[in-house]
């Protein structure tokens, strides 16, 4: 790649052709300020916080859009780019909700974090405000059009990314929103409930629906047995809530803050990530050798359920009827363990820490109420948790190191790398292979399936069998992959789809990361590592060996895939239309 | 199939051909939402839906096109559109008194159209006849240099037609 010569305030820096002045200056170690920019997905040079003088230009540029030449010279720390960014920075800001007191994104506020950054001590412009209502409808997500600031990160991340666009631009002027058509609620449109959009909002104007009260009030009601069992994504993503570095594992720490919340059991979805490899893989298997449904497609995703029940209908037969893993987990909580405990499963509730938001509605479905009651009650996010866990007082850093309650504690290395793109697939792959050849794999890291490419192939050799595989994650890949497979272009035994991109660990749910970081890292490459981590430091990396699942199926279930594993575990899915 | 099915399977007929026609061109979308108001009248969700099927845009990127624009309309508008024109020109030579006084002839606000579907009132940016301000159109006949007291006359006109 051509290299070429700049200087950025008078530093020499060397960057590729085509490089961006705003990361030409990051080479200069300095730190230009963004708000609509976000790397990768919304580069539009529309918020006027990041110009720069340019020697010889006319007018300042847009750095994050603005590709320097060789031999160029920028400056950006110059008093008519300060006046322009600050005054645009305060006509944002004039028409801006300003509640910030009462706003969940105080000081994890990008606009606040400018606001101080640039200096603004007083309010200059008071500009007209629409007072529009609060769109709460959604059990996953909330809008509050009078926070937005139209930088588009959302609807940028939506469309291109996710490829569904449900949010767009409408109107013009000052009547300008970013919402849904027709002033639908987001709750009424084919939104997937992914919450991507969320993660990129740099203020408060989206965020999940806030359920803790209901977990308070839960925790404080003596009559009840609560029960929270953590998503294996949340481990490696919460200690950034405390100030912990990104891909620092806070598994231990997770659950003594949990017990100390008052949760009466702390269990491992984890567990029942190995549950549904259990019941998956021999589904799969029960289709490859009876000639049911192929490609089987996994169904552990929400966000990729609605998707596929608004967008490819006609692929709902290929999608495996395993309920997602909390849900299976509730099912088995009210149901066994209650049994086992004597509880009234109507006493019992289950709370499950997600690094989602479209669990949230998942929760709700009234098809995943196995016992009569719904399998979970209460879907909490990774930044729910955290808020709870800051309100009652404790640090997460400086809690011990304890372990999940026994039974439904207990989970391998496989249920845990479910959290990153690819880690279904693998964990199914490490049981399959052994059930078909009798064999254990040769070497269980399946490096074809890890990563973040947006489609993955694999070819595993299952004795006779070839078995092709394909993994997609964010709905835009899937689109491409099932388009493929539509057209006959491609043929496939096995499908893993998560509707996020990378994953879990970077769910709509999981700890914001900061415009800033994203320059800087990439939060599907560092979580995912450090699930890979965890994964090779458990003493059990298949599921089909978890001793609890074992005594599970002695003890109640009989086999997998029996008439009481599909009364609890398993589900169907619904058509939906599109608007 | 009744008759205002049929009508309305011929009017999405001739969207199609519409679609074809510019399907594979740059910068369909302009083009097919002109003529899908003039077909259906306004681009109502049925209409957007369609065009985003066929097209491959979302939704929300059509919806935007159409309320950015002020001559779509998601709503369907009278027989006959007033368009009173607010451009600079326009306003400082008295608009708003021209305005104001087909509210009062009319009883309609702005945006609105009357009960009986003769008459939608609109405030229009620029029309580009600025020598001749003020200005108002009616669907496509120029009304210039204006006075309030002859709106009424041009009202009753159209009335009696």
């Amino acid at each position: 790649m051509d290299m070429i010569k700049v200087k950025i305030d008078g530093i020499e820096v060397e960057v590729p052709a085509g490089t961006t002045a705003l990361e030409a200056a990051r080479k200069a170690n300095i730190d230009i300020p963004t708000l609509c920019y976000l790397k990768d997905i919304n580069e539009i040079g529309a918020c006027r916080m990041c110009l720069v003088e340019v020697e010889g230009a006319r007018n300042l540029q847009a750095s994050c859009v603005f590709p320097v030449a060789d031999g160029m010279s920028i400056k950006t720390n110059t008093p008519k780019v300060r006046a322009a960014r600050k005054l645009s920075l305060e006509l944002i800001l004039s028409n801006h909700d300003r509640k910030c007191l009462t706003c969940v994104r105080s000081q994890d506020c990008e606009l606040q974090d400018l606001s101080k950054r640039l200096g603004v001590d007083d309010i200059r412009f008071d500009g007209e405000r629409h007072d529009k209502p609060v769109d709460s409808f959604s059990p996953s997500i909330v809008r509050d059009p009078n926070k937005c600031i139209l930088c588009r990160r959302c609807v940028s991340v939506c469309r291109n990314v996710q490829g569904i666009g449900v949010i767009g631009a409408t109107e013009r002027g000052f009547a300008t929103m970013v919402e849904p058509v027709f002033n639908m609620s987001i709750n009424d449109v084919p939104c997937i409930n992914c919450g991507q959009c969320i993660i990129a909002c740099p203020v408060g104007a989206l965020r999940e629906k806030d359920d803790i009260e209901k977990v308070w009030d839960a925790l404080n009601n003596s009559n009840l047995h609560v029960v929270v069992q953590t998503a294996p994504a949340v481990r490696v993503a919460l200690g950034e809530e405390f100030g912990m570095e990104m891909g620092t594992r806070v598994t231990g720490k997770m659950a003594a803050a949990l017990r100390r919340l008052g949760f009466d059991r702390v269990f491992d979805t984890d567990f029942a990530a190995d549950l549904t490899i259990m019941e998956e893989g021999h589904e799969l298997l029960g289709r490859l050798q009876g000639g049911g449904k192929l490609p089987m497609i996994t169904s552990c995703s929400p966000g990729w359920i609605k998707y596929c029940e608004h967008y490819y209908p006609e692929f709902l037969d290929n999608l495996s009827t395993c309920k997602s893993p909390h849900e299976m987990m509730g099912a088995i909580i009210k149901s066994y363990y209650a049994e086992k405990n004597g509880w009234d499963p109507a006493n019992v509730f289950v709370v499950s820490i997600m690094p989602c938001t479209a669990k949230k509605f998942e929760a709700q479905r009234p098809e995943l109420s196995a016992v009569g009651h719904p399998d979970v009650d209460v879907v909490l996010t990774t930044r729910e948790l955290a808020r709870m866990i800051k309100e009652a007082g404790m640090d997460l850093a400086t809690l011990p190191d304890e372990e999940f309650d026994p039974a439904l504690g207990d989970s391998t290395g496989a249920g845990v790398i479910f959290g990153a793109t690819g880690g279904v697939m693998e964990a199914a792959l490490r049981t399959v292979h052994e059930i078909v050849t009798g064999e254990p794999m040769e070497n269980l890291e399946v490096h074809a399936v890890r990563g973040i490419e947006g489609v993955k192939e694999a070819e595993i050799q299952l004795g006779d069998l070839t078995l092709r595989a394909a993994i997609a994650h964010g709905t835009a890949n899937a689109k491409a992959l099932l388009e493929q497979v539509k057209s006959g272009e491609k043929e496939y035994h096995f499908i893993e789809i998560m509707g996020c991109p990378g994953g879990c660990v970077t769910g709509g749910g999981q700890p914001i990361v900061k415009a800033k970081t994203y320059m800087e890292m990439d939060p599907k490459v560092v979580r995912a590592k450090a699930i890979y981590d965890e994964d090779r430091d458990l003493p059990i990396r298949k599921s089909h060996e978890n001793p609890s699942v074992i005594k599970l199926y002695d003890e109640y279930l009989g086999e997998p895939n029996s008439e009481k594993a599909h009364d609890l575990l398993h589900t169907h899915y619904t058509r939906r239309s599109v608007y | 199939m009744s008759a205002i099915d049929l009508e309305n399977q011929e009017k999405f007929q001739q969207l199609q051909k519409v679609i074809d026609e510019w399907k594979d061109k740059e910068g369909p979308l302009m083009p097919v939402l002109h003529s899908a108001q003039e077909i259906f009248g306004c681009l109502s969700l049925d209409v957007q839906k369609y065009i985003s099927k066929e097209l491959d845009i979302p939704v929300s990127d059509i919806y935007g096109v159409a309320t950015f624009y002020s001559q779509f309309t998601l709503k369907p508008k009278g027989k006959y559109r007033i368009g009173v024109c607010m451009g600079t020109a326009c306003y400082v030579k008295g608009a708003q008194a021209i305005l104001d006084e087909l509210k009062k002839v009319l009883d309609l606000e702005v945006g609105e159209t009357s009960d009986d579907g003769l008459f939608t009132l609109d405030a229009t940016r620029c029309l580009g006849a600025c020598g001749l301000a003020p200005i108002m159109m009616i669907n496509d006949d120029v009304y210039g240099r204006l006075k309030p007291e002859d709106v009424k006359g041009i009202i009753d006109k159209y009335r009696d037609k």
